[in-house]
Formats: structure tokens, sequence, C-alpha cells
């Protein structure tokens, strides 16, 4: 038998019900390999006691025939999402100490399914990152190695980047992301998993940690698009906690997996086929792709989105000036990190300076900047109008494909140490095709495509729907997923 | 208004956040920056265009029974301050 954490979620649903094993026996040869990993710092807080007891009560419920959509699955939780009880900083040191007395939405939706929650996973400080580079807890590494050069620390993309370092080597089934610009789709490239970012309205925002609230959105990370159905099946669903949160109900996602693309109109925009800044390993995954999906049926159509070149400086924006303004919370009064000061406002300032890295502070300077008289109209105002052209295109051109193809990231993973980890301008570019989507809050989900001829990384291409058309995309992302002869087991760190 | 020491010093003070001096000038260039490459929007006819807030902008906000759902979870809230007294958030003396 394969070893249990080389398991997709779906064979191991069939293993636990065929009582081929346990979900005690599950999650603790999840938490061996969590331990025999840890120089990946995939995950910031392990929680062995947690998982033992929730697969333990899993076990029962099982036994008493009321297994749910993830009975006995362990997962890692990205630090974003509040859990009671357990440690939720957000990988900001402004958080230290933060014990949530409340369960996020989408984590209790996960745990009613029956799912068993391993840990905490690393992430960019509140989710600002492309890298992983900016958590108060350090790199997290890319368990793919660079042929190239294989001793070089990779990274594995940000922000869900413990998350998707986590999933790829195994040391969960899957684990919960978000996205706010691309921050499951490039972890999801960069490590050879499939990632997905559902609809605006989706999955309730409520317990997560905003860092801009009109872009959040809670996903799935997982090794096959299957895994992802499934998963996305448990957390998505209306919420009235959430006041964005859509009425719509969730679909069985597994059923839309059927293989058949044929008749279906993929359209290939062709602004984001730039002459600079797409690597031609990517273009050749992408381009070769296009044609797979034509031979089975699909057709391949050009479309335009003319406005995609404006998407960067639309997002880098908004997003800051909506994190300028949800991150004002952190006074150190009521959780956190508090650093003494004489007076009130010194109290403030001492613990945003300290509390605060130097990616955060520098947005919330940038959002606080374009948030002023003189700026707002010329700078936020403009971003605005300019967001709801960028929807405009993408309306237009659902009147003529059903869904877009498109890259999820320029490159493969980078080194942490490479020269562009140092420039904030140049990571922002990393989001160039991931953020349009985000704006027009659309469903996409990055699926492995195939591999760099150059360096063997894995290169992954999205998929973007219509709003709601999840059942879609993950029809075609698994077709592209059966095409592309990608592995789905993890790729171990110590060994079997 | 161009980006200069004396508006990283108020953006500073906007947003709490201490610049040390030897910072300053890395923040004036940092924004400066982005400032400029933001600019190329100017380029994108907006005329006639309303500003978007939110994708979900054409749905209605939900009422709901004006009733106390959560409440009595004083203490688990006081748990999380880094200080507190007496069932009080605490906080350095505001009034002489």
């Amino acid at each position: 038998m394969t070893d249990l954490v080389e398991l997709t979620i779906s064979e191991a649903l069939d293993g636990l019900a065929k009582k081929e094993f346990s979900s005690v026996e599950l999650t603790k040869a999840h938490l061996a390999e969590m331990e025999k990993a840890r120089e990946l710092n995939a995950y910031v807080l392990e929680t062995p006691e947690v998982a033992l007891e929730r697969a333990q009560k899993s076990d029962e419920r099982r036994a008493q025939g009321k297994a749910g959509k993830m009975e006995g699955i362990p997962v890692g939780m990205k630090d974003l999402y509040c859990t009671k009880g357990v440690r939720t900083t957000a990988c900001s040191h402004i958080l230290d100490g933060f014990i949530p007395p409340y369960e996020s939405t989408v984590s209790q939706k996960l745990e009613d399914a029956g799912s068993v929650m391993l840990g905490k996973t690393n992430m960019d400080e509140f989710a600002m990152g492309t890298a992983n580079l900016t958590s108060y807890y350090g790199a997290v590494r890319n368990p793919y190695k660079d042929k190239t050069n294989p001793d070089k620390f990779l990274i594995p993309g940000g922000s869900s980047g413990g998350s998707a370092a986590a999933v790829a080597a195994g040391l969960c089934m899957a684990a919960t992301g978000s996205d706010t610009g691309g921050s499951i789709r490039t972890p999801a490239s960069f490590c050879g998993i499939v990632g997905c970012k559902p609809t605006y309205g989706r999955c309730s925002r409520w317990g997560m940690v905003a860092f801009a609230s009109s872009l959040d959105q809670a996903g799935t990370m997982t090794r096959t698009v299957r895994d992802t159905a499934i998963m996305m099946g448990a957390m998505a669903g209306f919420d009235p906690k959430d006041s964005t949160s859509a009425n719509i109900p969730v679909p069985d996602y597994e059923k839309a997996l059927t293989g058949n693309v044929k008749g279906l109109k993929i359209g290939i925009p062709r602004e984001y086929n730039p002459d600079k800044g797409l690597n031609s390993d990517v273009r050749h995954v992408w381009e070769s792709m296009a044609e797979k999906l034509k031979a089975a049926g699909a057709e391949i159509v050009d479309i335009s989105l003319p406005s995609t070149q404006y998407a960067l400086p639309t997002y880098y924006l908004i997003a800051p000036a909506e994190a300028s303004s949800n991150l004002a919370r952190y006074d150190g009064v009521r959780f956190g990190l508090r650093v003494d000061g004489k007076s009130l406002d010194e109290m403030y300032t001492n613990t945003r300076t300290e509390g605060f890295g130097k990616e955060v502070k520098r947005r919330i300077m940038i959002g606080t900047c374009i948030l002023l008289e003189g700026y707002y109209e010329t700078c936020y105002l403009k971003a605005q109008k300019v967001r709801r052209l960028l929807c405009h295109e993408f309306a237009e051109a659902y009147k003529k494909v059903d869904v877009i193809l498109a890259p999820a990231a320029p490159e493969t993973a980078f080194g942490k140490d490479d020269d562009s980890t140092s420039d904030p301008l140049k990571m922002q570019l990393y989001d160039v095709f991931t953020v349009p989507s985000s704006l027009a809050g659309l469903p996409s989900v990055c699926v492995p495509a195939g591999t760099s001829d150059i360096n063997g990384l894995p290169i992954g291409l999205q998929v973007i729907g219509n709003s709601f058309q999840e059942e879609t995309i993950l029809r075609v992302a698994g077709a592209i997923e059966s095409m592309s002869g990608m592995p789905i087991r993890p790729l171990r760190m110590g060994g079997k | 208004m161009s980006i200069d020491r004396e508006m990283v010093k108020r953006l500073g003070i906007l947003s709490r956040l201490r610049i040390p001096e030897e910072n300053m000038d890395e923040m004036v260039t940092e924004l400066t920056k982005i400032l400029g490459w933001v600019d190329q929007l100017k380029d994108v006819n907006t005329d006639d265009v309303l500003p978007m807030n939110s994708v979900v902008e054409d749905m209605n906000l939900r009422e709901r029974e004006d009733v106390i759902n959560d409440g009595g979870i004083r203490d688990q809230i006081l748990a999380n301050a880094p200080e507190e007294m007496d069932g009080y958030f605490l906080v350095p003396k505001v009034v002489e």
C-alpha cells in the first residue's frame, strides 16, 4: 500500500471508509512527516494534541455512520484563519500571543466536515508578499530543487507559502490559503500543486485576518483537482456573518470533473503574452497545453483584455489603501503586542513601529498617502475607476469564451537571495497575471501543467472563469491535470 | 504634491509609525518611485466611469433581527489584552 502521507484526499476517504486505516493513523503519519521536514519551516505552530483529539473523535463519528465530506482528513491551516484557543498571528509580531476566542467560518466548516487540523502554516506577514519572505517566523523553503543549482534555497511563493510547501511535501493532505492578489495561485504554481481562489463571496471572510477586504478570498491548496473539488465543497457557502457572502447554493464540485472539454471555448488573452516579462519555459508550457486542449476538442479563442497592463498599478493602490485602514486596529490595547510609551499616542506608535515588519509598514505608508486629500481623487478614486473598466473587459470576454487560460506566474520559483527579492517594485511584477482576476473577483484555479525545460521546476497555469463558474474551471483544470503528466504524489523530505 | 521628508513625517504621524531619521530618505525615494509608477493610470480614459468599491456592489445589504447574539464574553475578550484591570482595557494615562 502507498504510504499514508502520499494519498490524495479522495483515496484517503476511500481507505477510511473501507477501514483500511483510521484517522488517528492517518494523522499520526502526517505528524511524523512534519517532524522530518521542519527544515522547510512550513508550519509556524504544530498542534498535535488538537489533531489527535479531533482524529479520535472523527474515528468515533465514522464508526457511528456520521462521516462528513472530509471526515478524518488532516489539513494545514494558514495562520491567517482565527482558530479558537490556538494562536493566530498572520505571521506578524504585532499579533504575538493572540489566542482567538472564536473560530473563523471557513475553519469551522472544515472542522464540521470532519477534517483534522495539524497546525498553522507559515505565510507572508498579513499576506503581504509574493515569496513568503516577509513572515515574522522566517522564510519557507520550497521542497522542489532547481536542477541547475540543487543547493539553492528556493522560495515557495507567497503569501500562502507555508501551505503550498506543506501540501507539496506531504505534511498535510490539503491546506487553506487566502488570495488577495495571487497569494494562492503563485505558491501553487511554484510548488507544483493545485490552488483555487473561488469567486469573491463564495467563501466567508469572517474570522480571516483582513488585508484588503474588497479582494481577500479564502481558497484551497491540494495535490489534485478532485481534492480541490472536495475541499471547496466543504469550505464554501453562505455566511450571514460576512456581509459580502453570496447566498448561492454550493454545487457538488466533484460532479463537474467529467474530463470532457469538448466544445468549450477557451480564451487566450494576448496581453498575457508580453515580449518581456514572461519566461520562455512558462510560455512553452502554456502554448503546448492550449494545443492539447484543442486536440481534446476545446476551441481556442484569441481574446483581448486591453487594460491588463493597468491592473498592477490599480491593485497596488487599492490594496494598500484598504490595508492601511484595516491595520489601524493594531493599537496595543486589545490584543497582541504592546510596547509601552509615556502617552497613549507614544504607546500606539511604539507598538506599531516594533510590531509591523518592513513590507507591512511600507504598504501602510503608501495606503495612508493615497488616501490623503490631494491624492485621494487622482490615485485612489482613479484606481477604483480603472477597476471597473477591468471588470467590464472580463465581462465582455466571457460573452465569447467559457474560461480563460493564462500563466499563473511569469517564471518558476526563484532563490531566496536573488537580487529581485530586495526590490519591492520588482517583486510586485510576479503578480502581473493573478491580480486582474482578483480585482474582478473572478474564480481562478492554478493547476500544474508542466515543468521548465531549463531548471526542471513545476509550472502552473491558471484557468479563470466567470463569476461563480467554479465548476467550469475545475472541469478544465481536471483535463489539464490528466494531460500534463505532472506528479500528484508529494515530494517527501526525509525519504520514506 | 511631491513627496519630501515633511510628507513622510506626516504620514508617519498619521499611521502611528516612527520613521527613523536614517530611513527618511529611503522612504522619500520609495514613495516617489511608487507614485511615479502608478501615475501611468492617468493614460486610461475614465471619463463617465464610476469608482468601484466592491465587485458585489449590486447586492443589497442584508438586515437581521436586532437581537443580542454574542455578548457576555467579557473575560474571553479581555484574556487577549496586553494589560487589563477590573474588567477594562488599561491604557497609559490620558487625562492629567
